[in-house]
Order: structure tokens, then sequence, then C-alpha cells
């Protein structure tokens, strides 16, 4: 796409771009208005006497043309809220403020009113610390809270015109496509990135970080403390078995799967399961892709399914897979659905999280022991 | 016809281009060797005595026991078996394709996925995954469905927008339109993840090819169609010896080389579709292993396709026992391991026999 100079300065150079653009557009909507593949043919050797083939070009060109108009329909299910008005509150916290992110120290000069979050995760924690009410544009993907405005920016194809638009005075980040940082930086808009948490610590860290630089300092603080409370709770709650129970946690239906050197793999390493994939050399990288006969034989005690939104599946579905019902958590009915969002967000539902994993043991242990 | 054969064969010199048992019987070895490794190793040590037992078990009016447990034979039987028999249809199936478009096309780069197939499953699958949210009600193989919809529906619109242009009889115009129509659908596709950035690790995972997930099931699948693409190809090994030496010289020996072509294309281009649709994007095996058995053996295609089936289902049993236990019990994707070792492969014995002649 073509975009404006950053520092919105019209050249010669510019202004030819921009002709161009619209003189192929023209010819574009010229060729499709006439129906014909003039594009495919634009030596113009028409031929009076059409064969047959030619006749199905003509009605297989528009049907191309409809084929890229469903595939895009089915894109565009978000809309563009209207830009909320804010009631500017004065937080506790005196502005300007400075946080230390993952992308270096950031200053915010003001309390900030127009914040866009690129990050389904930090979109969770803004609302969670009371900074929805700052908060004026969210990606596509930030579906939680259900209030979130959420708009068609994307977090991972960002278009920094797009969220400029929003005129905000804070952009939050997870990952940093195509120096996105640099080019907000550069219009003066302070960028807050806060990559994917490795554990439950960087998690704390980056909701602490969200309440300075949102003036929300002292709801941060109580988020923090009542998760870390229910944690410890929860832990407690959780029943021993009398040998450590392995799983295997299930990312997609190809068995790409996370070790307990991962996020998720720490929250279960709280409860003191064991991960079957820990042996995988890939795991370097944390994430492996299995073997479908080594799941069989690693003969997990429980399954947790995080594809059950992403690709349908189920304990039911898991269950018809070739050579699985010989394992225990299928037989035992250990297998445990999960909402793939909470389960791939560092953000404050990972309490909610842990719960589920909780109620799911407890469960398998009623039955181990009645 | 045997009249004709012979009257083509004597004008041709192709009375010495039969496939000799001993080389069929060689290839026919290796692949019973890799089948046989295929499903004695794996990421699970099973003792192969017991292995073995457990399949002639599997035999009608044996009974043996194994002295395997349920979950073991489980592995073997559910698991192993099943992923090397669909190893070997797809590499069948890729090899047999490319061998054929090659013939056809008169052109040493055309591979299965040449005319749009590839482009057509991608589409057809992220389609299927973006737009499809929760796939709750839908039947369970809907994946290599789209794959297969997509893949036909790329292939139709290369051969329509391709044949408008071909009174000049000219194949590149069909190439050509197989050029055009996978950049388009890619277009499509690659819009599409960029709209549901969710759907990329998904799609990805397909595209980059694996058995991982093989059953019995994707080999009913797909055997109806590879099975009769192949004995089509077969079929067709005496006119495509015929048309490699042009249209003209086909024509004056009564043969009508666009009716031909298009059923070659038409038999490859199915079950292309059906291996796709079962296992992904396997590159590679289409080119490599036709070229290696023409540079050994020779190019008629009376030995040309009988040994790229063959050996084809060969390679790419060993490319996957190789996927599955180099970093077991981690997987690499297929595709990764037969353009690794099959390239190598490939100069080494493009420069012995160049350097030989």
């Amino acid at each position: 796409m073509y975009r404006l100079p950053r520092d919105g300065r019209v050249t010669a150079r510019s202004v030819r771009r921009w002709k161009a653009m619209i003189r192929a557009t023209r010819f574009l909507r010229e060729a499709l208005r006439k129906g014909s593949p003039a594009l495919l043919r634009s030596s113009g050797q028409h031929n009076p006497s059409e064969a047959p083939g030619e006749r199905l070009t003509r009605a297989l060109f528009p049907l191309l043309i409809v084929a890229a108009l469903v595939a895009a329909a089915c894109g565009a299910e978000t809309s563009r809220p209207a830009a909320g008005t804010t009631t500017p509150i004065t937080g506790e916290a005196t502005f300007p403020v400075t946080v230390e992110a993952a992308n270096g120290e950031v200053r915010i000069e003001r309390y900030p009113e127009r914040i866009v979050s690129l990050s389904p995760t930090a979109t969770e924690m803004l609302f969670a610390i009371g900074a929805g009410d700052q908060v004026v544009a969210v990606d596509d993907d930030s579906n939680y809270p259900p209030e979130a405005p959420m708009t068609d920016l994307s977090g991972y194809e960002p278009n920094v015109e797009a969220i400029a638009e929003f005129d905000p005075d804070l952009v939050v980040i997870s990952n940093d496509p195509g120096d996105l940082e640099k080019s907000l930086e550069a219009l003066d808009i302070p960028v807050i990135l806060q990559p994917a948490a490795e554990s439950l610590d960087d998690t704390y860290t980056q909701i602490e970080q969200l309440g300075v630089a949102t003036g929300h300092v002292t709801e941060a603080a109580e988020l923090v403390g009542s998760m870390k409370s229910k944690i410890q709770r929860l832990v407690a709650s959780s029943p021993t078995f009398d040998h450590p129970l392995t799983y295997y946690h299930e990312l997609d239906q190809t068995y790409y799967t996370a070790t307990s050197n991962t996020f998720i793999g720490r929250i279960y390493g709280l409860l003191g399961l064991r991960n079957i994939a820990d042996p995988a050399k890939g795991a370097a990288s944390g994430y492996p892709q299995l073997s479908a006969e080594y799941i069989i034989n690693a003969d997990p005690d429980v399954v947790f399914l995080a594809d059950t939104n992403c690709c349908g599946q189920s304990a039911a579905t898991v269950a018809e897979r070739p050579g699985w019902d010989e394992i225990a958590a299928v037989k035992t009915g250990t297998v445990v659905g999960l909402d793939d969002d909470i389960a791939s967000r560092w953000g404050p539902r990972v309490v909610d999280y842990l719960e589920v994993v909780v109620q799911a043991l407890s469960r398998l242990h009623q039955g181990v022991s009645s | 016809m045997s009249a004709v054969t012979g009257v083509r064969e004597a004008e041709l010199g192709l009375r010495a281009t039969r496939l000799r048992p001993w080389v069929l019987l060689l290839a026919l070895g290796s692949l019973a060797g890799a089948v046989l490794l295929g499903i004695l190793i794996g990421p699970v040590g099973l003792p192969p005595a017991g292995v073995v037992k457990e399949l002639t078990n599997r035999l009608p009016l044996v009974s043996v026991h194994s002295g395997l447990s349920h979950l073991d034979a489980a592995i073997v039987w559910q698991i192993r078996v099943p992923r090397v028999v669909l190893a070997g249809l797809v590499g069948a199936m890729l090899a047999m394709a490319g061998a054929s478009y090659q013939g056809v096309f008169r052109n040493p780069l055309a591979d299965p996925y040449l005319l749009g197939v590839a482009a057509g499953a991608g589409l057809g699958v992220t389609l299927a995954v973006a737009c499809l949210p929760g796939r709750a009600g839908w039947p369970a193989d809907l994946l290599p469905l789209a794959a297969f919809g997509g893949a036909l529906v790329a292939v139709l619109a290369t051969y329509v927008l391709g044949r408008s242009g071909t009174r000049s009889r000219n194949t590149a115009t069909l190439i050509l339109a197989g050029v055009a129509v996978a950049a388009f659908f890619t277009a499509v596709q690659t819009y599409v993840q960029q709209r549901h950035a969710d759907t990329l690790r998904q799609v990805y995972a397909w595209i980059l090819g694996s058995l991982g997930t093989a059953g019995w099931h994707q080999v009913a699948l797909i055997l109806p169609y590879v099975a009769a693409s192949g004995l089509a190809l077969l079929f067709h090994r005496r006119l495509l010896d015929v048309m490699s030496l042009g249209d003209e010289e086909a024509a004056s020996l009564g043969i009508r080389a666009a009716r031909v072509r298009l059923t070659v294309v038409v038999a490859a281009t199915l079950g292309t579709a059906a291996a796709v649709a079962v296992s992904g994007l396997i590159g590679f095996v289409g080119i490599i292993v036709p070229h290696t058995v023409r540079l050994i053996f020779g190019s008629s295609y009376r030995r040309v396709l009988p040994l790229s089936i063959i050996l084809g289902a060969a390679f790419v049993i060993v490319a996957d026992l190789i996927a599955r236990t180099a970093l077991s019990p981690a997987e690499i994707p297929i595709g990764v391991i037969t353009a690794f070792f099959g390239a190598p492969f490939f100069l080494l014995v493009l420069r012995r026999t160049r350097s030989l002649s």
C-alpha cells in the first residue's frame, strides 16, 4: 500500500506515484467492467469467431473475482467503532512517568486517554486494572473483555497510518514487526512492548508496568496481589496423587505441543504435573511437534486441548484418533478442553485457566479413589 | 494396435527400452526394504521380532502371539503401518505425476504442482480454516476435502484459461496459465491469512506437509485415486514415449497429442490433488525421482513410469522415517527431508552420469 512520507511532505515523487496508482486502478476497473480478460490479452489480437474455450474464459474470470470477494468478505467481521469519548480521571500517579518496558525506557508525558492495544493479553490487563475507559481501540484478536473496542487493526501486520488515525497517546504491542515502534515514535507516540511472558513473574511485571503507564498503580498492585493469592489457594487445593501425573498439552491436531520450558508449561509445573514433551530435542524452542506413536506410548494421565476453538478438537475427536483409545487420559475421561484464547495468553485469566485444570485433576482424583 | 506399436518401435528405435526384470526386482526389493525399515523403526523402541509377529498375526488365517502389549500393538497397526502405506502411496503418486507432466509438457522442470494444484489446495485449506470457525458440525476430514476441491478448481481454471490461447498448440501457454493461476490463488490465500493471523500456524503446519496424523482412514481416502491414476498413466506409457518426440511426430504416427495430453493431465492431477489433500505439500519428489530414474535407467517411459512409482514410494517412506526419528520424539516436516537429502543425491547422480557419457 502506498504510504505518505512520514513527515507528510508532498514531493514531486509522491505525486508521480499517486498518479501511477490511480492509472493502474482505472485500468483494472475498466478491464473488469468489460468482463473480458483484457488483462491477459493486452496485445489485442481479437478473434471475431469466438471459440467455446474463450467463452468459458469469459465466464470464469468473474468467477475468480467472486472467489476473491468471498475470501475478502469472510475476513470482514469487525467494524471500526466511533472514537469513544473519554472522561479524564486524574489518576493518583503524577505524570510524566517512565516505565522500563521490553523496548527500553518509555516516557509518558501525560495521563493517557487514548490507548491503542495491539496485544490481546495487554487488552485484558488494561481492562482488569480499570484502564478500560482510556482504551480507544484494540486489535482484531482482542476479543476479551467483550466491551473492548475491537477494530480491524492487526497486531501481526500493523499499519502505522491506521493506528495513527486513532490519535493515540499510548500504544501497547506484544511484538514489533516491521519496526512499528520506531515508526510510531517518529510520530511522538509512546510505545510499550510487552512480549509473551515466560513466567508468572513476567505477567505481574507487565501488569504493574501498565498500572504505572496508565495511572492505575493501586489497581494494578491489587490485581497482582489477588492473582497471587488465588493461584496460591488453587495450588494448595489441588489433589495429590501417589505418583506424579503426566500430561500432554495440545496446540493443534498435528500434535504441536508446549514443553515445560514455556509459560504454559510452568503453570502446569505449579501443580507438579510432568510434561511428556520434555524429551523432545526440538524442545529448545519450547514448541515441538510430537510423533503420534510417542504420545500414545507416553500414555499421559491428562490431555489438555488448547485447540478446541481453532481446530474443533474435543474429548470425542481425540478418542476417535487411531490408537488414542489406548491411552490413560482417554480411558479415565481426563481429556480437558480449554479455551484456546485463555490458554494462549498470559493475562489475568491465567487464574481461570488454573482453576479449570485443578477441577479436572480433582475429578480424576475422585474417580481414582472411589 | 500391436502392429502399430511394432512399426512405431522400429521407426523410433525404441526396442531396447523394455523394463528388464532384474531392474524391476531391484526396485521392488528396495521398496520392500524401505517398508520394513519404516515399520520396524520409530520414536518408540519396539522389539523387531514382536513387530514382525504382530504383522503376521494380522494376516488372514494366521494366529501368532506377538508378545506386544495392547498399546504397542496399537502403535504398530494403527500408527506405523498406515503411515508407511500412506507415505508409499503419496510418494508413488507424486513421482508418477511428475514423470507424466514432464513427458506431456516436454519440460524437465514440470512437477505435479505445476498447474496450480498446490496453490489451489492451499487456498482451500486456508478458507476452510479461516471461514468455518469451530467446524463442529463439519465432517472430520474437512481439510482434505477443502484441499481436494481447491486443487481441482485451480487446475480447471488453469486449463480453461490456458486453453483459449492454445490454438498454436503451445504447451507453454498452459504452463504460464498455471503460473498465473497459482500466483492469484496464493495472493488470495496470503490475504485471508493476513486477515486471520490466528490461522497462520495451522495452515503452515499443513502446507509444510506431514504424515504425522496418518491413519487407515486417509489410506482409504486416497487409494482409489492413486490406483486409478496409476493405471491410466501406465496405460499411456508408450504414448508418452512418442509424445516426447513432439506433437508433429506423434500426429504423423496417428496419435492425437492433445487428447493424450488431456487424459494424462487429468489422471495425474486427480491423483496429485488426492495426495496433497492428505499429506500437504511434499516438494521435490515429483522432480527428483523421475529424473534420477531417467539418468540411471534411461528415458523411455516404459521404464521411467513403473520405476518412478516404485522408487517414489520407497523414497518418501525413507524420508518420512528420517522425519519422525531424527529428532525423536519431535517431528521434522517431511518436505525439509525430501529436499535436504534429495537435492544433494540428485546432484551426485547428475555429475556421475554426465562424467560417464
